[in-house]
């Protein structure tokens, strides 16, 4: 990517934080009840001392400065799209606060050449009892669009939207993926300089995402400078040709966004199997370890799964079911070890693991997790969240897909041919 | 997609807000003054008459409710007031005006502020979910909720015109000046509503102050009697509410018969709101910038 020259960025960040103060409560227990007396006593005094002088009151008894965001750099040039993507928490939403002027930055500054409109929520400011006519004009003055615009785009909206028969109904009797609709279509239409959007593609029915997928397609090839903050992958991949990566509130990678999607789920990896805490599974018998081999699980692909034991006192496993669950908690698939040959195994003290290889994990990305149910000649249990996998989509797919959450868990190799029928004279 | 494209020309086109600063470069620093304040204002003034417009739909929607509830409730308190100021404590009305009316000329500024007052300053926690989500100045959200209480009042007023007919008391020349006392009373209004609606972002304890604020502020007021009720050497220091000199106001334009308008009082309570608005705007631009992350 060619540096851009001074007057084609759009947006110019420099050394941007943005600090939270939270407050908590002291660890130890509070024994006796003049301890608490005196403890919100002095919680008391100081939230009055704040007042006082003016601050914000923050609960508990302690405070601490919290860096939401901390030492951003970044350019993006005019007409560019820059995807966004971090984990929960690593400051996606914060900065696009920042950025849409919601809340100002605690250190830096950020330079913002044009017209910005933020869509950080799907109809922002609807109300119920306001017929969806009526909620047009509101949801675009609301995201800044003037009375005059909305009037000329309201027929399109309208029709975006799919609402015709019920603009004069209050949008409490809505279905919801009608409200959805409706409150995207306004937002769609919506043509500033520069949009910043945070998540609003994971809504409304799988035809419905095509068309914001394909609306988003048209904005970003309009010329228009667009900042997308999501956690789909495929979407990113697609609308953005690059992307920053925040992590702990921090930029850890910028550039082409294959680069940053791939380096993204590597720290994904990694982070989430040290987060893994050792689980106690039966007396005597701790698990230690679940890991796939690969760094990144492609749909499709060979994955190999390893569980780890520590054994203090000799046991037997009668059963052992690996357990794939969806984001949402739904048991996707189970492995039953059994019936490779190796159980019941009879294990002394030691430690050992249970390797499992699935040929094939046609799995549509997104987050899983696994979990494993065990049962020796007593007990038996089954074991949720122990570890959580990440599939990235199969590449090689050529169409534009609907996002993961409409696809259901499972690729299928599948095929399709047009046949024409001759009739038959 | 080509008729996308024409009507995105259009767009652009018709785009209203903030025409002209399109192209300047906006600079976010912290705690830097925004030196377009005032012209974004004037920018987002659709999305102030939006959001009053939004109001006082949904308060009219269920629409026998809304209305009737504008016409009974300064009825009920007329009446009342009427009867203990009136009848048992027996105070003196101005000149022939009947004592009905004096109170109802009192109530229609008070009840003006007191809505304004009470709408306006929980206004910012009602409308989180658009401050969380949305740029726009923030000053448009306590100033957009007065304006329901700007239809009760006409509501109100046009009562009031009603009871003039029954009483057959007609006003005189001094009704043209009534658009003035209405401004005042709204300069009056603005300044603390400013300034309760920031600090009851920070600090939700303003929820439980404001309705105490209210319902004292109306028997300080002359609302149910008229200030010329006030001992002399009372009265300056009585001005320093600047419901006072709102309601004065009122009465001097609504009554024929009203007492004249006793002028340091008046100057005194302009004075008062004067300062208010200027504090609230001033509070309000403080803090304002800090209300997503409070709220």
């Amino acid at each position: 990517m060619p540096e851009p020259n001074e007057a084609d960025i759009a947006i110019r960040a420099q050394g941007l934080g943005k600090k939270y103060i939270i407050g908590h409560q002291s660890a130890e227990r509070v024994p006796t009840l003049r301890d608490a007396l005196t403890r919100s006593a002095s919680a008391i005094l100081r939230s009055t001392g704040e007042i006082l002088r003016g601050k914000p009151i923050v609960a508990g008894d302690e405070t601490e400065e919290f860096w939401a965001l901390r030492d951003i750099n970044f350019e993006v040039a005019r007409g560019e799209v820059m995807g966004i993507i971090g984990r929960n928490g690593a400051g996606k939403s914060t900065l696009l606060k920042v950025l849409s002027r919601i809340t100002e930055p605690s250190e830096g500054r950020v330079e913002i050449k044009g017209r910005v409109a933020s869509l950080l929520e799907v109809g922002t400011g609807f109300h119920p009892e306001l017929s969806g006519r009526e909620n047009i004009f509101l949801n675009g003055a609301i995201l800044g669009m003037g009375r005059r615009e909305i009037k000329a785009k309201f027929d399109e909206i309208v029709a975006f939207a799919e609402v015709e028969r019920f603009l004069d109904t209050p949008v409490k009797r809505y279905s919801s993926g009608m409200y959805v609709r409706l409150a995207f279509a306004v937002a769609a239409h919506l043509e500033p300089e520069i949009l910043v959007v945070d998540e609003v593609l994971a809504v409304g029915d799988a035809e419905f995402q095509k068309k914001c997928l394909g609306k988003m397609k048209d904005v970003a090839g309009g010329g228009r400078t667009v900042l997308f903050v999501s956690h789909n992958m495929g979407a990113i991949e697609s609308l953005c040709p690059r992307a920053i990566q925040l992590s702990g509130g921090q930029v850890v990678s910028i550039g082409a966004s294959g680069v940053v999607v791939l380096d993204y789920l590597d720290r994904w990896r990694a982070e989430s199997s040290r987060t893994m805490q050792q689980r106690q599974l039966e007396p005597g018998l701790v698990f230690e370890n679940l890991r796939t081999t690969t760094d990144i699980v492609r749909s499709g692909d060979v994955c190999e799964i390893e569980l780890s034991f520590a054994a203090e006192i000799p046991g037997v496993i009668t059963d052992c079911q690996l357990l794939i669950y969806s984001a949402t908690g739904v048991r996707v698939a189970a492995v039953d070890v059994r019936e490779f040959g190796i159980l019941p195994f009879r294990y002394k003290p030691g430690r050992f693991l249970i390797r499992v290889k699935i040929e094939s994990l046609p799995l549509v990305e997104g987050h899983y997790s696994l979990g494993v149910a065990l049962g020796s000649s007593q007990h038996g249990a089954t074991h949720e969240n122990l570890c959580d996998i990440q599939v990235v989509s199969d590449l090689a797919f050529s169409t534009v897909r609907y996002p993961a959450n409409v696809r259901g868990f499972i690729e299928l190799a599948a095929n399709a041919e047009v046949v024409s029928l001759k009739e038959h004279p | 997609m080509g008729v996308k494209s024409v009507n995105e020309t259009a767009g652009f086109a018709t785009a209203v807000q903030v025409p002209a600063g399109a192209k300047r470069t906006l600079v976010l620093e912290s705690g830097r003054a925004e030196r377009n304040y005032w012209s974004d204002l004037w920018a987002y003034r659709e999305l102030f008459l939006i959001l009053g417009w939004r109001d006082v739909a949904v308060q009219y929607k269920q629409s026998v409710i809304g209305f009737a509830w504008a016409v009974v409730r300064p009825l009920l308190t007329m009446a009342i007031f009427t009867f203990v100021f009136g009848r048992l404590a027996r105070l003196p009305s101005e000149g022939n005006a009947p004592y009905p009316l004096l109170v109802m000329a009192g109530m229609l500024p008070w009840f003006l502020l007191s809505s304004i007052l009470s709408q306006g300053s929980s206004s910012l926690i009602q409308n989180s979910n658009l401050i969380g989500k949305v740029y726009f100045p923030r000053l448009i959200v306590p100033v957009a909720s007065s304006v329901v209480a700007i239809v009760d009042f006409i509501v109100t007023l046009a009562l009031f015109f009603v009871m003039m007919a029954i009483w057959q008391y007609p006003p005189d020349w001094r009704l043209i000046l009534l658009p003035v006392a209405i401004i005042v009373a709204l300069v009056a209004a603005l300044g603390p509503v400013l300034m309760l609606a920031a600090l009851n972002v920070k600090y939700r304890d303003f929820r439980f102050i404001v309705p105490f604020v209210v319902q004292f502020g109306l028997y300080i007021s002359p609302v149910g009697f008229s200030s010329s009720v006030i001992p002399e050497k009372w009265r300056l220091m009585y001005s320093l509410n600047p419901a006072v000199g709102v309601i004065d106001s009122f009465r001097w334009c609504l009554l024929a018969d009203a007492a004249p308008i006793y002028w340091p009082g008046m100057g005194l309570s302009v004075l008062v709101s004067v300062i208010l608005l200027w504090l609230g705007v001033r509070t309000f631009r403080a803090t304002e910038k800090s209300f997503a992350d409070l709220i």
